[in-house]
């Protein structure tokens, strides 16, 4: 098989996998969802996915785990006081870069 | 009345797709780096749109790994879209046809996801379109430039550029958690339970995608069994 015949079976693996995994829920099962215990479980299934993909990942997100820990307080912080998406990620990146220098130039 | 909606999704993705270019302009150096060509890395990032299933991928295509070994990975790694997909489909409005979500489909991330999840309302197909544009858009272009120009960032830049996603991820879920018992405690169930298993050895065997849909799966089965919420004839959220 030739390089660039197993990179495009193997792109397109990837991408159909993923196409179907996401495709077939949105749009076969097209009923409105009557149980009520499954409407709150997917109710809270994002907040599950995101705080399970954060933490504890946002602590290792930064060369430096100090950092991380800065960009992950100035998150949290602002976040509490409902700040914009894009606000608290250049806060949360601008503390992680702050703590960098400092540890990096003075300690 | 449409044009609204789209512009209205377009600021919506926005913060998405700035959060995405420094992930996959760090995606595309790290293909190139593992021997991936430039253009079969910007492939990926058109044709996939996900983070973890792509690096995964590349490191699958690095170390000449066999086509079912890919289709077994991508599976386990993106199965949480599935649960995504299945909840984004009860929040769809009635116009949404079969073409819309087979596009829609497409393009369900993590942050997408959240965002439309976030809104009160059904989600008008418009509305989606404007939200996945700017994202796809910044994943497949910022793939694009990290991997023909390497690194031009300062390695600090791009260091510090790698907590981005997470602030995001930080920012949707903290203000509702304020609110609502039940969130708060879903978080911290799931963010528990993910570092039990990231943590104790014995759990070292659980990679990070499937870590994701045990937490999920786990920390909302929880919450709907001991913090169920008022659903009405339309469901819809506060």
């Amino acid at each position: 098989m030739t390089d660039t015949l197993y990179l495009t079976i193997s792109v397109a693996t990837m991408a159909l996998v993923t196409y179907f995994i996401r495709m077939l829920p949105l749009a076969v099962f097209r009923k409105r969802i009557k149980s009520k215990f499954m409407l709150n479980f997917l109710y809270y299934v994002p907040y599950a996915v995101l705080a399970a993909m954060t933490i504890p990942a946002v602590f290792y997100s930064t060369e430096l785990v100090p950092a991380a820990i800065a960009g992950f307080a100035a998150a949290v912080i602002l976040s509490y006081f409902e700040r914009g998406l894009l606000t608290v990620a250049i806060a949360s990146c601008a503390a992680a870069l702050a703590v960098q220098l400092i540890i990096q130039n003075f300690l | 009345m449409d044009k609204a909606r789209f512009r209205d999704g377009l600021k919506d993705g926005l913060p998405i797709a700035l959060g995405y270019l420094s992930v996959s302009f760090t995606f595309g150096i790290t293909a190139v780096n593992m021997g991936i060509p430039p253009v079969t890395a910007i492939l990926i990032s058109l044709t996939n749109v996900t983070s973890a299933g792509q690096v995964a991928g590349i490191g699958i295509i690095a170390s000449g790994g066999s086509f079912a070994e890919m289709a077994l990975a991508q599976l386990i790694i993106n199965l949480r879209y599935a649960l995504m997909s299945l909840s984004l489909s009860q929040k769809l409005d009635s116009e949404y046809n079969l073409a819309h979500r087979l596009i829609t489909a497409f393009c369900v991330t993590d942050e997408v996801f959240a965002v439309a999840s976030g809104k009160g309302s059904e989600l008008p197909a418009r509305y989606m379109y404007g939200l996945i544009l700017l994202p796809y858009v910044f994943w497949s272009g910022g793939t694009a430039v990290g991997a023909f120009l390497g690194s031009i960032l300062p390695e600090m830049l791009k260091s510090a550029l790698g907590i981005a996603i997470y602030g995001m991820f930080i920012a949707i879920i903290i203000p509702p958690a304020k609110k609502q018992r039940g969130v708060l405690a879903v978080i911290g169930a799931a963010a528990a339970l993910s570092c039990v298993i990231f943590y104790v050895p014995v759990f070292g065997f659980i990679s990070s995608g499937i870590s994701v849909i045990i937490c999920a799966v786990a920390a909302a089965a929880l919450g709907a069994w001991l913090f169920p919420r008022e659903i009405k004839e339309e469901p819809a959220d506060d």
